[in-house]
């Protein structure tokens, strides 16, 4: 149903200054709203919003990809010693664009006797569920695509469904490697998804929410790992290995490791197949990333101290965008660094890992955060 | 047709098999192992070899022994100075040719200078094996300097054919043994960023202690020589116990270690690269004046009878065996090569542990294919 004339009678206008939005994008999400519904009747405005937010996503999606695969070849340079990408553009910038035209154009290889329906269906799966995951976590003050009351829960629900792509791209590819490589990822994902959950678990006993929101307006005079004494920093450390391990990169690429399994379940994959699921490993990256940056650093919140107000001010002037930028950056800078530096673990050091040490250290380290909130000794 | 449950059949029936090769990333060329796995667990490997074989030692029955100084740099062509330089001392034996000291010294120089050359690139790869890329880049930013110094005396990089019989192709460059010193300087100084990056990682160890261990008994059983044998406590080097060139002047410690697992044939290599450093240092502010090449005949012919030498390459013992029947070409040659017996050592040491251990079993052997299928 199309809305009256007369509601249309003037489009509201933004309530702040425009380059105040970088501070605060909710009015700018608000204005966009209310325009909508102005224009349209509610059910359209619904549909309308979530096209926008679908493909500001996508754009989104593409761009970490592109920028993350390049910033990976740097760093990666950096640490061996080479230049890396340096000629298509300036500092070879244009490179990932090249290369990402390069597997449109390639062939999709037919295998023989492999499942054809989940051998074309497993990077889709893959790449939706990273793509889920990128909705629900928030960028600045009001860009934020779902507020869910029970954020943290649905992130980790919805990356771990990643796994099952990567089980049929294995199981379908009729490739002993192939399946090899998807048998260690199930083991793998399915051990240390304990540890992404139980890290996450002792930072929410502390914000007393779920919500991703919340938890970020509770690191308004103090990001948690400052807050949460030695269990924050312990879980943030645990959630930084457990999640490495969890979007399978090095040194836990078990599932792909080129000197054993040639490149695991994604062996028979070629063109844009391909790509998919190497975007998909680096757009986890970015996603635990942002997760770390949110839950453990502030997300998008500046740096605060207590009641300094004078210093909490001048940080404020920092768009919050830049900060939760920033942040995640650093995490990815931390993971690809040890990436870079650490030889594989073979997979069952990898399973001891998990549930000899970090899963008993994790439960222990629930305890202290419960014991600390309880006595109130977190500040 | 009705579907069985695997599990419930014995073992050998669950067993799958998986070629490892002839194109495989771990197995540094041509080799193609049939490995049968249970799960993840190796059960049994066959090696089979012959993909890069070349004919060789068929080859040499129709060329001179001048000329076959180029066919053994394509054997173990990492090492390949040392190849060169085993036939070269097996023909001036045979002729009883007197060599003079700088041709010695400058030869041992030489080997020595290709052993840690041989060890970086095997470092390089060990580490790749195991995961750890950047250990490819640093073990081939230090090999470059080494190969600089062969290009620049012999022209060659990898493959330098410096030796000749009676002597060297050509004498050495003014630059050289200021570049030696320079290296074996700046060498000194990166060898303890090897162990920073690898050595002492954690992880490292938990992949490499106690896997694929080999006693000194089955080392000398399959023949196991070089480093790897000497990790098993064989004592082995042909250095110490045939000196050849200038080995016998010069003051080294054979390294002996006991475990026999990846991590001492990993840390036997480490230490063979310092000794290998001592070596270069004794003897190349000493290199005596003289000529470069004792005047040979212009075709070389070996009275009738067999010459056997061997020599320490970077992997092990090289054995040249020849028969002469007096002419110009050989009647029969047969090379003695470190990596067949290594690679023979291979299923006796990696059943039974997992298959990235059989890929860092496989890398800490340190097999070149070539030497192999010759």
């Amino acid at each position: 149903m199309l809305p009256d004339t007369a509601t249309i009678t003037s489009s509201p206008s933004l309530s702040v200054p425009w380059w105040k939005v970088v501070y605060d994008f909710s009015a700018l999400t608000e204005w966009i709203d209310k325009s909508l519904h102005n224009a349209m009747s509610p059910f359209w405005t619904t549909i309308t919003e979530l096209l926008i937010i679908g493909v500001l996503i996508l754009l989104f999606y593409a761009l970490v990809g592109l920028f993350l695969v390049y910033a990976e070849r740097k760093v990666c340079a950096f640490m061996q010693n080479r230049l890396g990408p340096n000629r298509v553009g300036p500092f070879g910038i244009f490179q990932t664009i090249a290369d990402l035209f390069k597997l449109l154009f390639k062939e999709l290889i037919p295998i023989k006797n492999a499942d054809g329906f989940l051998f074309n269906l497993a990077p889709f799966i893959v790449i939706i569920a990273s793509f889920m995951a990128i909705a629900a976590i928030p960028f600045a003050r009001g860009l934020h695509a779902i507020d869910l009351n029970i954020g943290v829960l649905y992130v980790i629900a919805v990356s771990a469904m990643g796994v099952i792509g990567v089980l049929l791209a294995g199981w379908s590819s009729n490739n002993k490697y192939s399946l090899i490589g998807a048998m260690r990822s199930g083991a793998q994902i399915v051990s240390y998804e304990l540890s992404v959950g139980l890290a996450l678990i002792t930072i929410v006993v502390l914000a007393g929410s779920m919500q991703l929101s919340v938890i970020v307006e509770a690191q308004r005079d103090g990001w948690f790992i400052f807050k949460g004494h030695i269990p924050a920093f312990i879980a943030f450390i645990i959630f930084l290995v457990s999640s490495t391990a969890e979007t399978n990169r090095g040194p836990f690429d078990l599932a792909e490791a080129e000197s054993e399994l040639t490149a695991g379940y994604h062996t028979e994959y070629s063109g844009i197949k391909f790509a998919f699921f190497f975007l998909a490993e680096y757009i986890n990256m970015f996603i635990v990333a942002s997760i770390a940056a949110t839950v453990f650093l502030g997300g998008w919140m500046p740096f605060h101290v207590g009641h300094w107000e004078g210093f909490n001010h001048i940080m404020d002037f920092i768009p919050p965008f830049i900060w939760y930028i920033g942040k995640t950056f650093f995490v990815i800078f931390i993971m690809m660094w040890f990436k870079w530096t650490f030889p594989r673990l073979r997979i069952d050091q990898l399973l001891t890992l998990e549930w000899k040490y970090l899963l008993p250290i994790n439960l222990v380290n629930v305890l202290i955060m419960a014991f600390i909130v309880l006595m109130g000794w977190h500040f | 047709m009705e579907e069985k449950d695997i599990t419930s059949l014995p073992d050998e029936q669950q067993e799958y098999f998986i070629n490892m090769g002839p194109q495989h990333p771990s197995t540094h060329g041509v080799l193609r192992l049939l490995v049968s796995l249970k799960g993840e667990m190796v059960k049994n490997i066959e090696p089979h070899v012959g993909y890069i074989h070349s004919g060789i030692e068929k080859m040499c029955e129709s060329i001179t022994y001048p000329q076959i100084i180029h066919l053994t740099d394509r054997m173990d062509y990492i090492s390949a100075h040392i190849n060169n330089e085993a036939v070269c001392l097996n023909v001036e034996k045979a002729l009883e040719v007197e060599i003079p000291d700088r041709i010695k010294v400058i030869r041992t120089i030489m080997s020595e200078l290709t052993r840690i050359q041989s060890h970086q690139l095997w470092w390089a790869c060990f580490g790749m094996d195991l995961g750890g890329l950047t250990c490819f880049f640093y073990g081939l930013r230090d090999r470059e300097k080494i190969l600089d110094i062969f290009e620049e005396t012999c022209g060659g990089r990898m493959i330098v054919s410096y030796n000749c019989p009676g002597g060297l192709m050509y004498d050495i460059h003014p630059n050289f043994q200021k570049r030696v010193k320079d290296f074996i300087k700046y060498f000194r100084k990166i060898l303890p960023e090897y162990d920073q990056l690898l050595t002492g990682n954690v992880i490292f160890h938990e992949r490499s202690k106690g896997i694929g261990r080999l006693t000194k008994e089955d080392a000398i059983s399959f023949g196991v020589t070089g480093p790897t044998g000497r990790a098993s406590g064989f004592s082995c080097d042909v250095r110490k116990h045939e000196p050849y060139s200038a080995y016998d002047r010069v003051q080294f410690k054979e390294i002996l270690l006991t475990e026999g697992d990846t991590f001492s044939r990993y840390v036997a290599r480490i230490e063979e690269m310092w000794e290998s450093m001592n070596i270069i240092e004794q003897l190349i502010d000493n290199i005596p004046e003289g000529p470069f090449a004792v005047k040979m005949k212009p075709i070389i012919k070996l009275p009738e009878g067999e010459y056997y030498q061997r020599v320490e390459t970077a992997r092990g013992e090289l054995g040249v065996f020849v028969i002469s029947d007096g002419n110009k070409n050989p009647y029969r040659v047969k090379f003695r090569s470190p990596n067949f017996s290594n690679l023979s050592v291979l299923n006796h040491i990696a059943k039974g542990f997992k298959i990235a251990d059989l890929v860092a079993i496989g890398g800490s052997l340190d097999l070149i294919i070539p030497d192999i299928d010759r």
